[in-house]
């Protein structure tokens, strides 16, 4: 179950001819693939369009009815490779998968699928997670369409928009038999909007007949001679055939304006940070008209020649948005202008920064470049010299510089992976640092402060696979992580498969929180949950033995701090050779909070005895070192002033949010650290017994505390 | 090729959307608000659009929401508004920060302009890793905040909206909602708000709550006369007991004498002669008295160092002293507010202790103390984290029986130790105080590198002696006690000690070089 439901949106998912719908652009598209027909959806999660996937996942129902198959793939290959099923029959379908990792990952199946092509439309939604807030490296997906011979739509940024383009994109996948990736951007994935929705639509070709009645064709099978056909065919065929249906659809747009010897060209994902920077400098308006003449890209790849140059004959010059590098399309507007003999000067990566996110700041400070070159006379005063005095704000402002702290993402209040990179710590005390490979997930929090641990990232679930150059004969052992996800993505092959093959003498710890925890909670088949329509609880120890791994231990508590350490010890010095794998097992806190409160709640509404556990800090014996912080990080640990005079340093105090998952404690104890941390239990309708045995030790303990306090002198404590 | 036809005749229109950005971390509940303020602006007919880039920063991350909203124009009733995906620098209309240090990092991103930004903050503090992480104090001043708000906000509303939150039992988000109502930047009324909230649905009670209170306090902000400015409240301050007699003779005698010294040291004094005598007893408070006798009285600010830190040193950490904290009466009921238990629920306390046997043999006599410190079998035994229900019988009696150890303490082990150590320094802070008083005096409070428990404290101690060593090395140098005083400083800013050591060997450079 993923971490956030869907219920309320999937309702929008019934909205008709004649509704509209308001919601997040990923949600537009999910609706937007039911009004397509699409017979079939699959995919892997991740940000930004893990919210696809878990609202389909909300929508069994609905998908049923209508007879559409939906699918959690086990990767982004898989999914990928479930498109083979366009290739034969007239079924759409559609697939979605962050990029451009999941491209990465998936461009296998993608390369053979446009090899061969296919016969109904087939949609790869991509998540293109760049700039503020991408977890991932930085590159474009633009690159494979171009080596794989796929068709790029990227349109502009609003829902509507994302919607038609959704149905256009189906169509030109049919019509030019090429799959056509669906690029959009994190924030448009995100971007709340409306559209007039149309109603939904069943699969005309249901996929049973293919089964029940199936055709082939060797033509459409990666295996020479075809292949080379194949080729010729995305040439000579497809792409003049996509070229012309992307002309006669319109699915690029030109807006015209009067400042016509000049104009800009864009990707449709950047068409509403032009307009603003347009606004700003007084040549556009908050609805959309334009001075300047506009030319719209939403489809990037392939480029219409004709259209480009209709749009740059007789301009002064033209500027292209292209955001990231390298700056593909620029590179083939100058020999499309050259061949044509038009002479406007194309600007782009001169004025615009080659690596980078377009902010705002970005965009304004470009296209105001290129504008004061060839029209300074179209701007306002305003715009060519911005007046403001500033120093003392700036000056004020750039001191914050060292004030605000940094604020990474980390673990959560009560997350089972923190006290594993506790008990490595511990253990680092010990024998000392060791090589840590780590993997793709929340545990890659591990390299912040306060842990600092783990050295490289190569990728989900090849934690293991990037430790394997150091299975040599060495002092100490490398230690590598994954987490289940990327276990069950690739990582008991990759990893664990070949460490065993290569008998692999390090130390890999597979973080088992139950779910896919760092894209949003999804189950994988590991999961310990009921999942009405997935098969879950399938241990990660038996996969482990059963691809032949001997020394294997399972962790079913991670707060176990002192098992934990004890643990990793052992497999970093056991005599033992051959991969050491550690799962260490307990929920991810964040969807057991979500699926225990509730529940709490309740019970303790219908009187039911419910135990809430936290922790507390003993100002009074907290010294201020705040050890106990640098093994832990929590959020819900923290620290406080004291009005004690003889106290120096702020002392350490647990905040409300605190679960009592036990960590502070078990570190206090394991690292040896400090006794002013308590644990309370707290009995909300105890029982009878309970209540009585209660109030007898109070009453003892209070008469001892009388008899001391009577026998000494007794300052009165302030508190702080 | 869509062609649209270009109304050039037609001027643009001037309209501007109203834009507001949203700087909260993870899990503050920033997407609530959020959805809350797009709501409202669509129950009034009117475009709006929001974006965030949450990716993994939803995991207590510093994260950015952003909100584009415009009333639909009648002239143009089929256009949709085109707004923007994120904020640009110097145009956003309000941003609202969740937190104090989010409200800053507004302002360096450039998002709050003296031109047209209301800046909203809530003034609550909620830690950032490396805040916490120092050994000394890390906390970031939250009045640079201020200061930089002040100027760059053409206005700013700030107050404590985790209170507000946490006594109507809701979210900082739904107070923040209410600041925004009552500060009046939007065109919507006070029931829009209020609509919006009941039609969300979720903690509709607590919520409207919490947003009222968060509505009147900001309104009346705004009715304050602009020219006060909002200001980081004080740091909480020392609280100092009086040094007076409280009816028991010998405790009365220590302060009658204490008075003695001169005025200055009375708050200080009086602080440290109670923590001795609660830690021992009034004889104690003799000792500590005849210590600080020895200072030269006439030098005050050694004097206040001395006090202090002599008073630390005394009443150092032992099981005796933890046990006796954990034993007092009015402690219970202390845990029982903090961790907001209710008179109708049962509270069991469970402590953690993980004694070793360097805390056990400190409880015995020094001979024998120091033998079984070195037996290496006992140390096994002994050595493990034990879990103590000090609300039951059995734990109780344990620990009270440690803390009535009291009165054996000054023939234990761990006794000799500390005030072997402590004579030392305090030797060592006569000795400067003869000829360098500002080296006496920074080499007093260089004792607050020791402290804490077990590894903590032998760690602590041991960057106490290298500056200490240091200072040795440093006395008779016109800039000793600036040396003493930046080493005390790099000791506390990292807990392996790397810039200490690092330090160090510069020192040892400045003797190469003479």
């Amino acid at each position: 179950m993923a971490e956030r439901s869907f219920a309320r949106e999937v309702e929008d998912l019934k909205l008709g001819a004649g509704d509209e719908f308001r919601g997040e652009g990923i949600l537009a598209i999910t609706k937007a693939l039911l009004e397509c027909g699409v017979s079939y959806v699959a995919g892997y999660q991740g940000a930004p369009i893990s919210h696809l996937m878990d609202v389909l996942a909300d929508a069994q129902d609905i998908l049923s009815d209508l007879g559409v198959h939906f699918e959690n793939s086990a990767s982004e290959a898989t999914a990928a490779a479930t498109l083979a099923a366009s290739v034969m029959y007239p079924v759409r379908g559609a697939v979605t998968f962050k990029a451009p990792v999941g491209i990465n990952v998936a461009s296998d199946a993608l390369a053979n699928l446009t090899s061969g092509g296919v016969t109904g439309g087939a949609l790869i939604i991509i998540g293109e997670d760049y700039g503020e807030g991408s977890s991932i490296m930085q590159e474009r997906s633009h690159a494979f369409a171009m080596k794989s011979q796929l068709w790029l739509v990227d349109p502009r940024p609003d829902v509507a928009s994302i919607v038609k383009a959704v149905h256009d994109s189906f169509e030109l996948s049919e019509a030019s038999n090429t799959p056509v990736m669906l690029e959009v951007r994190i924030r448009a994935c995100h971007v709340h909007g409306r559209f007039a929705t149309r109603d939904n639509v069943r699969p005309s070709f249901p996929l049973s007949r293919a089964l029940e009645q199936p055709s082939r064709d060797t033509n459409r099978i990666v295996l020479p001679p075809a292949s080379y056909l194949h080729e010729k065919e995305k040439i000579e065929k497809r792409w003049p055939a996509a070229v012309e249906f992307i002309h006669a659809r319109g699915m690029n747009e030109t807006f015209a304006g009067d400042i016509d010897d000049i104009g800009i060209i864009m990707q449709g994902g950047m068409y509403n940070g032009v307009i603003t920077a347009l606004r700003e400098a007084g040549l556009a308006d908050i609805w959309g008209e334009t001075r300047i003449p506009l030319y719209v890209m939403n489809v990037t790849y392939p480029i219409v020649d004709a259209e480009v140059i209709e749009f740059c004959r007789g301009k002064k010059a033209v500027l292209m948005v292209e955001e990231g590098q390298p700056e593909f399309i620029e590179q083939a507007l100058h020999k499309i202008l050259r061949n044509a003999d038009i002479p406007a000067k194309l600007h782009g990566k001169d004025l615009f920064p080659m690596a980078g996110e377009y902010t705002a700041q970005v965009m304004s400070q470009a296209i105001g470049a290129f504008i004061r070159r060839w029209r300074a006379d179209v701007l306002p005063d305003a715009a060519r010299a911005p007046n403001i005095d500033r120093v003392e704000v700036d000056g004020k402002i750039r001191a914050l510089a060292e004030v605000v702290p940094p604020r990474p993402p980390g673990f959560c209040t009560g997350c089972p992976e923190r006290p594993i990179f506790s008990a490595m710590k511990l253990v680092e005390k010990e024998l000392g640092p060791h090589h840590v490979a780590a993997d793709i997930g929340c545990h890659l929090f591990s390299i912040l402060p306060p842990f600092n641990i783990g050295a490289t990232t190569m990728g989900y679930g090849l934690g293991p696979a990037s430790a394997s150059a150091f299975n040599i004969p060495a002092g100490k052992r490398s230690i590598s992580m994954m987490g289940d996800g990327g276990f069950w993505h690739n990582g008991l092959t990759s990893g664990i498969g070949n460490a065993v093959f290569n008998q692999h003498d390090g130390v890999i710890v597979v973080v088992d929180n139950y779910y896919s925890a760092a894209t949003g909670g999804q189950d994988i088949p590991s999961s310990r949950a009921d999942n009405r329509s997935r098969s879950t609880k399938h241990p990660i120890v038996e996969a482990v033995k059963g691809v032949g791994a001997t020394w294997v231990r399972q962790i079913d508590r991670t707060y176990d701090v002192t098992r934990m350490r004890d643990t990793l010890r052992e497999a970093l010095t056991t005599e033992q050779k051959g991969p050491k794998i550690i799962v260490a097992s307990s929920e991810c806190m964040l969807n057991k909070q979500r699926r225990v409160k509730p529940l709490a709640a309740a019970a303790a509404k219908r009187g039911e005895r419910v135990v809430r556990e936290r922790f507390g800090v003993d100002e009074d014996v907290c010294s201020g070192d705040h050890a106990c912080i640098r093994l832990s990080g929590c959020p819900s640990l923290s620290v406080k002033p004291t009005s004690d005079p003889l106290k120096d340093n702020p002392v350490a105090a647990v905040d409300n949010s605190c679960v009592g998952c036990g960590h502070c404690g078990e570190v206090a104890d394991a690292a040896v650290l400090c006794p002013s941390f308590y644990r309370a239990d707290i009995v909300s309708n105890p029982t009878a017994a309970e209540v009585w045995f209660d109030r007898l030790w109070r009453r003892m303990i209070g008469a001892l505390q009388r008899r001391r306090a009577g026998r000494r002198i007794m300052f009165t404590q302030e508190t702080a | 090729m869509n062609v649209s036809v270009a109304p050039i005749s037609v001027g643009l229109s001037q309209a501007r959307p109203i834009s507001i950005a949203v700087l909260a971390m993870g899990g503050q509940g920033g997407g609530v608000l959020v959805d809350w303020i797009v709501a409202l602006a669509e129950r009034r007919g009117w475009y709006a659009q929001s974006t965030s880039v949450p990716g993994v920063a939803q995991r207590t991350g510093a994260t950015i929401y952003y909100i584009e909203m415009i009333a639909p124009d009648p002239s143009r009733p089929h256009r949709h508004p085109v707004l923007s995906l994120m904020p640009a620098p110097g145009k956003v209309d309000i941003v609202i920060g969740a937190e104090l240090m989010e409200a800053g990092r507004a302002m360096l991103r450039g998002l709050v302009s003296p031109d047209r930004t209301l800046l909203i903050g809530s003034s609550h503090r909620s830690l950032a890793v490396i805040e916490k992480t120092a050994p000394g104090d890390g906390t970031a001043d939250a009045s640079q905040v201020y200061e930089a708000a002040n100027v760059a906000a053409n206005r700013f509303i700030a107050f404590d909206m985790a209170e507000i939150a946490d006594s109507t039992g809701s979210a900082v988000s739904a107070v923040l909602f209410g600041a925004l109502a009552g500060a009046a930047a939007l065109p919507f009324t006070t029931e829009d708000f209020e609509a919006t909230i009941r039609a969300a649905g979720v903690g509709v009670d607590a919520s409207l709550r919490a947003f009222a209170a968060g509505r009147e306090r900001a309104a009346a902000e705004l009715k304050q006369d602009p020219k006060i400015k909002p200001a980081a409240k004080p740091p909480l301050a020392k609280h100092y007991p009086k040094l007076e007699p409280i009816g028991d003779a010998g405790y009365d005698a220590l302060v009658a004498r204490a008075l003695h010294l001169p005025a200055e040291l009375h708050g200080i004094v009086a602080a440290g002669l109670q923590r001795v005598v609660d830690f021992q007893d009034v004889a104690y408070g003799q000792d500590y008295l005849n210590r600080l006798e020895a200072m030269p009285r006439d030098a005050l600010g050694l004097m206040q160092a001395f006090a202090k830190y002599l008073a630390i040193a005394m009443a150092y950490d032992d099981v005796i002293r933890v046990a006796d904290l954990k034993t007092r009466p009015g402690r219970f009921d202390r845990v029982r507010r903090e961790v907001r238990a209710g008179d109708d629920q049962v509270l069991a306390i469970t402590e953690f202790f993980h004694p070793r046997i360097e805390e056990m043999a400190g409880l015995l006599p020094p001979r024998l103390g120091e033998k079984l410190e070195r037996n290496a079998r006992l140390a096994r035994l002994i050595d493990r984290g034990r879990k103590l229900r000090t609300t039951g019988p059995l734990a109780f009696l344990l620990l009270y029986g440690v803390a009535g150890l009291r009165r054996f303490r000054r023939g234990t082990l761990r006794h000799a130790r500390e005030m072997r150590h402590l004579e030392d320094w305090a030797q060592r802070v006569r000795t400067f105080a003869a000829h360098d008083l500002a080296l006496a005096t920074a080499v007093c409070e260089a004792r607050r590198l020791v402290g804490g428990y077990s590894d903590t404290h032998s760690r602590g101690e041991s960057k106490f002696d290298k500056v200490m060593r240091a200072a040795d090395r440093l006395a008779g140098r016109p800039d000793a006690a600036e040396w003493v005083q930046r080493l005390t400083r790099l000791a506390l800013k990292d807990a392996d000690g790397a810039e200490l050591d690092g330090a160090l060997r510069t020192i040892e450079t400045l003797f190469e070089d003479t």
